[in-house]
């Protein structure tokens, strides 16, 4: 509560749109918020069964569909990671494996859990689904181009994955597929497969500009009345933040695609440089394959924020929520979204360190990397504080949480070693990689999106998942993750090359095999664990606990929608009409430990509730 | 008609006032159509596209080591017995550049509900823009006549070709949507679908006059992207 509020209590519950001075002793009044400026939309409602459920326009529904195909596709990736870890842990067990498919499988895995997974989920999913529930608005401001944004992304994993079925496979150059030996011959998969991924990308990049352009408009034009920009909770600045990093940073990626495609069918010379090959000069020659790694890099490295920031706020609402405070540092933790975002622009070189680059720029991004540090150690020390001296629910919801704080924080601290470029060096392309960046975006972010599946299915199914079936599931991934990761650092530290399909006879690798065993169970029981919350979801869909409104008690809109699970156009007769931040839990004073967005001023005067 | 009114809401001074006014409730840009801001992300977005390219490209040329060619020779015409270096894209750029002027008069005369004007303006900046498609289609030929192609190039650097095919067929793809458009804009604009706020065939959305400018946004961005590339390829 700050100062000078504390000696009025009627004007510490004023709403910041209050008129202020109210004329001649008429006292002004407090819950005055100002009237609409933008007409009510006109929404298309669905009559039959395509365009209620499968060409939908409903935003809510298009992200269950997007949450539902990034998790098929993620599924797949998963039963990559098993084939990977089932080579690596025991060689030649899987007799169909050959160096060509682990290098496939290396490839698709990645990129299908980076872009296909975990944006479309996060970005998609959480995105369309949460955004105008948190923000007031009763759909997207554009229903129909994001239904076709879905239907753009459907086709790009219907391609993408159509490249296990073409001549020579998918692609097996590596997901960050630089050129050149990605289109030539003798890398799996260089004919079809890699025109394909090149294909599906920019089919996926077109798809997601047109859901992006919903979700930033829909935050900067629709929201409702008196929700103004820092009253939104975390997690739409979160999504927001990260579809401005992905409208700036796809593009990038898009152009790569498009000239690597050329490079290959056309035989331009783009990324090509001379080459060699078997005595005889190729065709190709005076491309610079660094350009595509400054091109795939400037997408690739926001891309970590666009997967990190919505996770980023999802987690600040989850914590709040279920340790009944607000969130320590509102504003702090909007500006270290916003300042993360920003700085994501200027750090992408440091994945290049070792390609021959001048070490000046090695310099310079290890420099930009560092600073990101700042904002980022903001926001985990905002999380713990939180926590601190909070009224912790220690339910399923509130362990993802703390599991995302403790995987985070690992994954970032091997984060400094990587930034720093003399230790990057002997680092580069070791299983060191691997673990940090698993870490940090691969397990941080799921344990998010876990923690998001167990606080939001009650919305959006009207029902509880298991409390009994998710610690198990937690535990399980909690543990079993660490097991993976954890022994690989080591791994790292001896040497151990990442994309080997095979380590053989070498001397100093002794010690890494039962090691590599070890993580390859591990690894079995954690994408096992997975199917715990698939079994979950169908139990609690056929006999779970019905949840009513507001089962967590939380103050955001999405839940204070007339129906659970809302329908289309979210609000019934009226739009709601916002008073406070999001974030008023255990107010001293009020009645109940939370005070909701909608509720007026007038309703709590005597409450300790600050202006916000 | 186009843009919401806000009733009453005053603009507060200065760059407080700016960011109040930025962060308050209902809309970040005030009085703005959702479709107007929604086409300017997108050219922020498509923006980059073109940046991206027109950077790969500066770097292509920078590092070759091949003589890039002369573009005066290149792209000149020889017309009544004499060579005029550029000539071509001269005309096209002008005619491109007086497309804009008419798409914004259309966007104009579409506000102030002259349904006719509004639709032969919209024609003539289809008709400009179809024009200047076909003259990029002459020059396509004409240089792959003289045995220009996206792999190799007889007056010097190979990725003279690789470029100048891309980057241009990239932009004329931009301008073939938008003529595309623009047709099927002056066909609503004459049949008036925007006067009688006809839903859309798609997207079920009333009609509004506001698309045309939306559409013009698009247009003048295709446009000065077009300066850019004149600029980098045929006068450096």
């Amino acid at each position: 509560m700050s100062e000078e509020y504390n000696d009025n209590k009627t004007v510490h519950a004023q709403s910041s749109e209050t008129i202020s001075g109210g004329t001649s002793g008429v006292a002004p009044d407090i819950d005055y918020v100002r009237p609409a400026e933008i007409p009510e939309q006109d929404l298309y409602h669905g009559h039959s069964f395509i365009t209620k459920w499968v060409f939908c326009q409903d935003a809510k529904v298009i992200g269950v569909q997007y949450f539902l195909l990034a998790t098929f596709t993620g599924i797949i990736g998963l039963i990559l990671s098993w084939l990977m870890r089932l080579q690596l842990g025991f060689p030649g067990a899987a007799g169909f494996m050959t160096a060509e498919h682990y290098y496939q499988f290396v490839t698709m895995h990645g990129m299908i859990m980076v872009v296909y997974f975990l944006t479309a989920l996060f970005l998609g999913g959480f995105g369309n689904y949460l955004i105008p529930l948190m923000v007031g608005a009763r759909d997207m401001v554009f229903p129909y181009l994001n239904m076709v944004s879905f239907w753009m992304f459907f086709i790009a994993v219907l391609v993408l994955l159509s490249s296990f079925f073409v001549p020579g496979g998918p692609t097996g150059a590596g997901w960050t597929l630089y050129p050149p030996q990605t289109i030539l011959e003798g890398t799996p998969g260089s004919g079809a497969g890699i025109l394909l991924m090149c294909l599906s990308l920019i089919l996926f990049v077109a798809g997601f500009t047109m859901g992006g352009l919903n979700y930033l408009i829909t935050v900067l034009q629709a929201r409702t009345r008196g929700m103004t920009l820092m009253r939104m909770p975390l997690t739409v600045w979160g999504i927001f933040t990260a579809t401005v990093l992905a409208m700036l940073a796809f593009p990038a990626l898009l152009v790569g695609a498009l000239m690597m495609s050329l490079d290959k069918v056309l035989g331009t010379s783009f990324f090509m440089p001379t080459i060699l090959k078997a005595g005889e000069v190729l065709e190709y020659g005076g491309g610079s394959p660094i350009l595509f790694q400054h091109l795939f890099w400037f997408f690739g490295h926001p891309e970590v924020y666009i997967v990190a920031l919505p996770a980023f706020g999802i987690i600040s609402d989850l914590i709040s929520v279920h340790s009944r405070k607000n969130i320590f540092g509102y504003r702090m933790m909007v500006w270290a979204i916003v300042g993360i975002g920003g700085l994501s622009f200027f750090v992408w070189a440091h994945h290049m360190y070792v390609s021959g680059m001048n070490p000046w720029f090695g310099f310079f991004f290890a420099t930009t990397t560092l600073i990101i540090a700042v904002p980022t150690a903001m926001k985990v020390y905002n999380w713990i504080l939180t926590l601190w001296r909070g009224n912790i629910r220690m339910n399923t919801v509130m362990l993802w949480c703390l599991g995302f704080i403790v995987t985070f924080v690992n994954g970032g601290i091997t984060g400094i070693f990587l930034g720093n470029v003399s230790v990057d060096v002997p680092l580069s392309d070791t299983y060191f990689v691997i673990a940090h960046f698993h870490m940090v975006m691969g397990i941080a972010p799921l344990m998010v999106i876990m923690g998001a599946v167990y606080h939001w299915f009650p919305l959006v199914a009207g029902k509880f998942l298991d409390e009994k079936l998710g610690k198990w599931h937690f535990w399980l991934t909690f543990l079993g993750a660490y097991s993976i990761y954890f022994p690989m650092h080591y791994l790292g530290f001896i040497g151990v090359p990442r994309r080997y399909f095979e380590m053989y006879d070498s001397p100093y690798m002794t010690s890494a095999v039962g090691m590599n065993e070890f993580i390859s169970l591990a690894a079995f029981l954690v994408g096992a664990a997975q199917f715990i919350l698939i079994y979950n979801i169908i139990r609690a869909l056929k006999v779970g606990k019905p949840a009513g409104h507001n089962p967590w008690q939380a103050c955001s809109l999405e839940w204070l929608t007339p129906k659970v699970p809302p329908e289309h156009g979210n609000w019934g007769d009226r739009l709601p009409v916002v008073h406070r931040w999001a974030y008023d839990y255990s107010v001293p004073g009020a009645k109940e430990d939370f005070i909701t967005q909608t509720t007026a001023p007038s309703e709590v005067v005597d409450t300790g509730v600050e202006k916000t | 008609m186009s843009d919401p009114k806000i009733e009453g809401y005053v603009f507060k001074p200065g760059f407080s006032g700016m960011a109040k006014d930025t962060g308050s409730d209902q809309t970040m840009f005030k009085g703005v159509h959702w479709g107007k801001a929604m086409m300017w992300i997108f050219l922020l977005s498509d923006t980059f596209i073109f940046s991206c390219f027109l950077i790969s490209y500066m770097k292509g040329r920078g590092s070759t080591l091949v003589d890039w060619p002369y573009p005066s020779e290149v792209f000149g015409l020889h017309v009544f017995g004499v060579d005029v270096p550029l000539l071509l894209i001269a005309i096209m750029t002008f005619v491109l550049i007086t497309s804009s002027g008419t798409m914004a008069l259309a966007v104009k005369y579409g506000y102030e509900k002259n349904r006719k004007m509004c639709g032969w303006l919209i024609l003539a900046t289809a008709i400009g823009g179809l024009t200047f498609v076909g003259m990029q289609a002459f020059e396509w030929s004409k240089l792959i006549h003289e045995g220009v192609r996206p792999w190799e190039n007889p007056f010097g650097a190979p990725q003279f070709g690789s470029f100048f095919f891309m980057i241009t067929g990239f932009h004329g793809t931009h301008v073939s949507i938008g003529v595309i458009f623009l047709f099927i804009y002056a066909y609503k604009t004459f049949a008036g679908h925007y006067d009688e706020r006809k839903r859309g065939w798609f997207t079920t959305m009333k009609g509004d006059y506001v698309e045309i400018e939306i559409l013009g946004l698009y247009w003048h961005f295709v446009d000065l992207v077009w300066v850019f590339i004149f600029a980098f390829f045929y006068l450096w």
